[in-house]
């Protein structure tokens, strides 16, 4: 079984890019819609959405998202009058499709040897065939991740366009100004982790981290996680950067769809902070890499391939969702920026601290590199 | 956050002058001044950096997240339908009317209180009794949809006929006249009352006992 799907790589992606999407990230960004309010209500001394039940099946409110998802699928689709029907339909998908693609790229665990899996795999050079715990493993890494998030503007300008209505489109404007100025910085940002670790692509700078926790990019890249969390978290647009939603004044880009198309807008904005998590988590929290867990288990405790494996599976689900919450928690706690503080914040602060970080993590590696 | 200190900022005294003259001419010379705190900018090195003060916003609501997770530390919430606040004594919900020992209604139907009623939500049709003394409701409803819970009709009533001491919220219906609560329905939910039907007479007043009775040592 395992040696087929070994041999067939396509059937291989399609079953992990469906387990990971349908399975872990779609439910994940449901959950996040009652996590929020939940979060938000418990930060706030409420209770928040504790209610909906399946007979006695209650679940401290969990299953308020299928009650949600069941509201939108009925909910009448309300199509204005003079909008663009095409880009008006087409938007929500330019903003749902490009995030969903860029998990491709995210690893999850350490390759799966196959025929050893019940082992303890003491020499990695002995497998034959490995099944990668990731869905696309590219040179080009995160470069692909950068590509990918610029396209995700299309999806709400064309939204804010395509509504013909001018708060809608002031709203898109925005968020297509804050997430092109945000991004040179998230670029420049991960830099000197690139220059670290040595690659670009993602598995390569999981293992090159390690299973020692100060080799972990939190720590050699300190400055650069700040900076990254600060501008990636603007470029999810929500607080304190949701100035394209701009509740009190503007109600948002997608203030004209109603139904699944708002859904699907809202679905894709808590994707961003999932797919952020994982980007976070990769770089800068050693991925999937577990502390003191090397191939043929902990020091202390030889464990199979396949149990190092599903541990490490494990570990990275809790450091994505540890990550959500800090992201809720910092949606919850800070107050909005105004535009001019936004610009300012973006291009006169975080992208010279982004180049010094570059040209310090630049120095230093050339120094160590001179040293030895 | 929010420990400021006010430097002394040119702007800063000039505004206060202009408070100061405004409050004398306004009102002359007054006993206590008008606080005014002045709060300058966010600007020690602190708080100019601002990640230090996010991170103290952070730990601010993650206290609180955490200790309201585990412990529901500082939530007050009430969840209704299962648990209730206890109403204080004199609240006022359904009406009701009151019984006599021999378990007939109190009222006379002296017209007190639907000539009280600002919402005129009761109606009463009066008949005879056989009694020459007395009248009674006929017809004795309350529309609680009309009513506005005020309470003149309890203060209005001579005989302790009505009250709204049921502590029940008016129900919610399907119909608005199965909101107009009758005479056997207002009866249900009453009970005996101990008040002297018809009061004590007139003359109560010279039956309490004087002052002189309780003094220990009269002069």
């Amino acid at each position: 079984m395992l040696e087929f799907l070994a041999a067939h790589t396509a059937l291989q992606a399609l079953i992990k890019l469906t387990l990971l999407v349908l399975a872990f990230v779609m439910p994940l960004a449901s959950l996040s819609t009652w996590a929020e309010r939940r979060q938000s209500a418990m930060m706030q001394d409420r209770l928040g959405p504790n209610r909906a039940n399946i007979g006695p099946i209650k679940l401290w409110g969990i299953l308020h998202f299928v009650a949600d998802a069941i509201k939108m699928m009925f909910k009448e689709d309300v199509v204005p009058a003079k909008v663009d029907r095409f880009l008006f339909a087409l938007a929500p998908v330019m903003a749902i499709a490009p995030v969903l693609i860029t998990f491709a790229i995210i690893p999850f665990g350490s390759d799966l040897c196959v025929g050893h899996a019940t082992e303890v795999l003491k020499d990695p050079s002995i497998c034959s065939a490995i099944i990668p715990m990731q869905v696309a493993r590219m040179d080009m890494g995160l470069l692909f991740y950068f590509a990918l998030a610029s396209l995700a503007v299309y999806g709400t300008t064309l939204a804010g366009w395509a509504s013909y209505n001018k708060w809608s489109l002031l709203g898109g404007l925005r968020a297509s100004s804050q997430m092109m100025s945000y991004e040179v910085t998230m670029g420049l940002s991960l830099m000197g982790a690139f220059i670290i670790y040595g690659s670009l692509e993602p598995q390569a700078i999981v293992l090159a981290q390690g299973n020692n926790v100060w080799n972990w990019g939190l720590f050699t890249q300190p400055l650069g996680f700040v900076i990254f969390m600060t501008a990636a978290i603007a470029e999810t647009k929500r607080a304190p950067f949701d100035l394209p939603e701009g509740e009190p004044e503007l109600i948002g880009y997608f203030v004209e769809y109603s139904g699944m198309r708002f859904g699907i807008f809202f679905l894709a904005e808590f994707i961003e902070t999932i797919f952020l998590s994982a980007v976070v988590t990769t770089v800068f929290l050693g991925g999937w890499q577990v502390p003191g867990l090397s191939a043929e288990g902990f020091s202390f405790l030889p464990l199979p391939h396949v149990a190092v494996v599903l541990i490490q599976i494990v570990i990275w689900t809790f450091k994505i969702l540890a990550l959500c919450w800090f992201q809720l928690l910092i949606r919850w706690t800070l107050p909005r920026f105004r535009p001019d503080q936004l610009m300012r914040l973006g291009w006169k602060q975080l992208l010279p601290l982004s180049l010094l970080n570059i040209v310090l993590t630049a120095a230093l590696s050339l120094w160590r590199l001179g040293g030895k | 956050m929010g420990s400021t200190s006010g430097h002394g900022h040119g702007g800063h005294d000039a505004h206060g002058a202009a408070t100061a003259s405004h409050a004398d001419s306004a009102g002359g010379p007054r006993k206590g001044k008008v606080g005014v705190r002045i709060v300058g900018r966010p600007d020690s090195l602190e708080q100019r950096l601002y990640l230090p003060e996010v991170l103290k916003g952070l730990g601010s609501t993650a206290k609180h997240f955490f200790a309201n997770l585990f412990a529901r530390k500082y939530t007050v919430t009430v969840e209704y339908p299962e648990e209730t606040v206890k109403y204080p004594e004199r609240n006022r919900g359904l009406h009701r009317l009151m019984h006599r020992e021999t378990g007939e209604v109190r009222c006379v139907a002296c017209m007190l209180c639907p000539t009280i009623c600002p919402a005129h939500c009761i109606t009463i049709v009066a008949e005879e009794t056989g009694n020459q003394n007395e009248k009674r409701p006929k017809i004795f409803e309350i529309d609680e949809l009309r009513c506005v819970v005020c309470g003149l009709c309890v203060e209005a009533c001579p005989c302790d006929a009505i009250r709204m001491d049921t502590g029940v919220h008016a129900p919610a219906v399907d119909f608005r006249g199965d909101s107009i609560l009758g005479k056997i329905d207002l009866l249900k939910r009453g009970t005996l009352s101990k008040a002297t039907q018809g009061g004590v007479g007139s003359d109560w007043r010279d039956r309490q006992p004087t002052m002189k009775q309780y003094d220990p040592e009269p002069k």
